[in-house]
């Protein structure tokens, strides 16, 4: 079943900050083709980074000092800058967290759409721009002509999530990055967007890695999960196993403090002291051996 | 907030400024066919000739005349080609310098930026207008020392604001967007940021138009311009300063027109900024 090589691997991914702390402490992950993985953690545990290492554009103050990432078993590693830059361009796409500031507000919605399909495709502008129609339509907006013509202050911010996704799915990438696609929504439309994903994943095959902090997003639309704890990996595994044999402490407190509209009665219950105890040690550790092996 | 309130005040103070600069540029242009006087000519006898409606004012001087009997709504209207010339060649000088400085030190960061905002620091620290005299004597008098001196000193204006907003326009989505698209450092910064950057520099550009016609004043009124023959307003200011208890208009007119057009170009700015700005459109 694995003889295709893996869509992402990401092994021994290691970013430091300037003043030597890691942001990212030998992270491994594998998504495989098609597959949605979802990358969970606290805020600041390092989830987005791993996107943005992946498609080289970590912010200029961290540092990416080791590990490896593949795209479909090419190593980012081994390409020069500009080649890189066309295969990330060509094969994957980044569905925003905020889709409000994700947008240029003084370039019209189309060209906007349109620039990965005819900068690194070399589309003619027709072609892409029929294809930005027929995008429109799939993420079910109905007037694709007159928000093609809109500039986004013109448009909700459902409407330009709705954009965002039709143009990440539009050079039909093999990787998504969908970094918290909902947290900037209220609560109707997150549900409408996560739908609208999970459908256009399964139609276009594409492979999603999906960083979210609610498990309850990762048990509906997931198939493998990461669980990241300060830029360290707590646990990996796929989706069924990991809700119904979590291994790791700090998984099943996180599972504990997620709300369940469900049952409001059952109270929440905060990641416990002694649980972080214990996360504590193990970075401590990792940190101690990362050190003994870099001097 | 009424929105609709603020755009109809913004619009009449666009339309006010407007009229008033169209009307000095007109000036400049047709300068000819409008001045109903040679600026030049000299009339003794019809020296400080006060103005249309007082006592012993002349037909076709309708401004009066100045000590050398030259007609001032002449030289007015002449010293608006050199104010307006002042004015665009100067300010835009100043605005693409800066505004280039500004846009690589806020998107690249690091080390450019450290550069360039420590030129900018010490530049600001030069008083302007005594900067403005001594560029002007080394570089000799003329209208292109004047328009040079202006560029160079209030290039850091445009560079600290573009820098400024360009910090805060590189840290949107949308430009990590376009750096997976595959776009380059250049294409983005001129397309995608300069773009959302231009409200702040129209606004500013029009506002450093004023003070290069100011700036240009200053330097006439030292003498430090163009020749004192040619009209320019400060030059006028300059004169009418000697006879302000003889006839107070040949200093009152020329500073009237200098006030309008500065405070015009200020609030062009402002109305022009209100007017680009996409969210407030």
């Amino acid at each position: 079943m694995n003889a295709r090589p893996s869509c992402l691997s990401i092994s021994g991914l290691t970013a430091i900050l300037p003043n030597g702390s890691r942001v990212l402490r030998s992270v491994s992950l594998d998504v495989k083709p098609g597959e949605v993985h979802a990358l969970v953690g606290e805020s600041g545990a390092g989830k987005s980074m791993i996107g943005k290492a992946l498609l080289g554009v970590l912010p200029p103050s961290v540092r990416q000092v080791e590990g490896s990432i593949a795209l479909e078993g090419t190593e980012l590693e081994t390409l020069g800058a500009a080649a890189r830059r066309r295969l990330i361009g060509a094969r994957t796409a980044l569905i925003p967290q905020d889709p409000l500031t994700a947008l240029n507000p003084s370039r019209r919605i189309g060209p906007q759409m349109s620039d990965r399909l005819t900068h690194i495709l070399g589309w003619p502008a027709e072609r892409a721009r029929n294809r930005i129609r027929e995008m429109l339509a799939e993420v079910h907006i109905r007037e694709p002509d007159r928000v093609i013509a809109a500039y986004p202050h013109e448009l909700s911010g459902g409407m330009r999530q709705r954009v965002l996704i039709a143009a990440a799915f539009a050079a039909e990438p093999r990787l998504i990055v969908a970094d918290e696609p909902t947290t900037a929504l209220d609560v109707t439309v997150q549900k409408q967007i996560l739908r609208l994903i999970a459908d256009l994943q399964r139609q276009h095959g594409t492979a999603i890695l999906f960083v979210t902090h609610d498990l309850g997003v990762v048990a509906k639309i997931s198939q493998s999960v990461t669980v990241l704890y300060a830029g360290m990996v707590v646990e990996r595994a796929p989706t069924p196993a990991l809700f119904a044999t979590p291994q790791h402490a700090y998984t099943r407190a996180l599972m504990a403090a997620t709300p369940r509209y469900t049952d409001p009665a059952s109270s929440l219950q905060p990641v416990g002291s002694a649980v972080l105890a214990e996360l504590a040690l193990e970075v401590q550790n990792a940190d101690n051996e990362w050190k003994r092996a870099h001097g | 907030m009424d929105s609709a309130r603020i755009t109809r005040r913004s619009g009449a103070r666009l339309w006010l400024a407007g009229f008033w600069l169209a009307l000095v540029f007109i000036a400049a242009v047709a300068a000819p066919l409008l001045a109903p006087q040679d600026p030049l000519a000299q009339d003794l006898l019809y020296e400080r000739l006060p103005p249309f409606w007082m006592n012993g004012s002349e037909s076709g001087y309708p401004l009066g005349t100045d000590s050398l009997g030259r007609d001032l709504l002449s030289r007015l209207i002449y010293g608006a080609r050199i104010a307006v010339l002042v004015a665009f060649t100067a300010a835009l000088s100043a605005c693409v310098l800066g505004s280039a400085l500004g846009l690589i030190a806020g998107y690249y960061g690091g080390w450019a930026d450290r550069i360039i905002s420590r030129i900018v620091d010490i530049w600001m620290a030069f008083p302007p207008v005594l900067f403005a005299i001594l560029l002007v004597a080394v570089l000799g008098t003329g209208l292109h020392s004047v328009i040079i001196a202006i560029a160079v000193i209030d290039w850091t204006r445009f560079c600290r604001v573009v820098r400024a907003e360009t910090m805060v326009q590189a840290r949107m989505d949308y430009i990590e967007n376009a750096r997976i698209a595959g776009f380059g450092r250049w294409r983005i910064m001129l397309s995608e940021v300069l773009p959302n950057v231009l409200p702040p520099i129209v606004a500013l550009l029009s506002l450093e138009m004023g003070i290069a016609v100011i700036v240009e004043a200053i330097l006439s009124f030292v003498n430090l311009s163009i020749s004192t023959d040619d009209p320019t307003w400060g030059g006028i200011i300059a004169e009418g300063r000697l006879s302000i208890h003889q006839a107070w208009w040949i200093l009152v007119f020329p500073l009237v027109t200098l006030f309008l057009t500065v405070l015009s170009f200020s609030q062009f700015g402002e109305g022009l900024k209100s007017r680009f700005d996409p969210v407030l459109r």
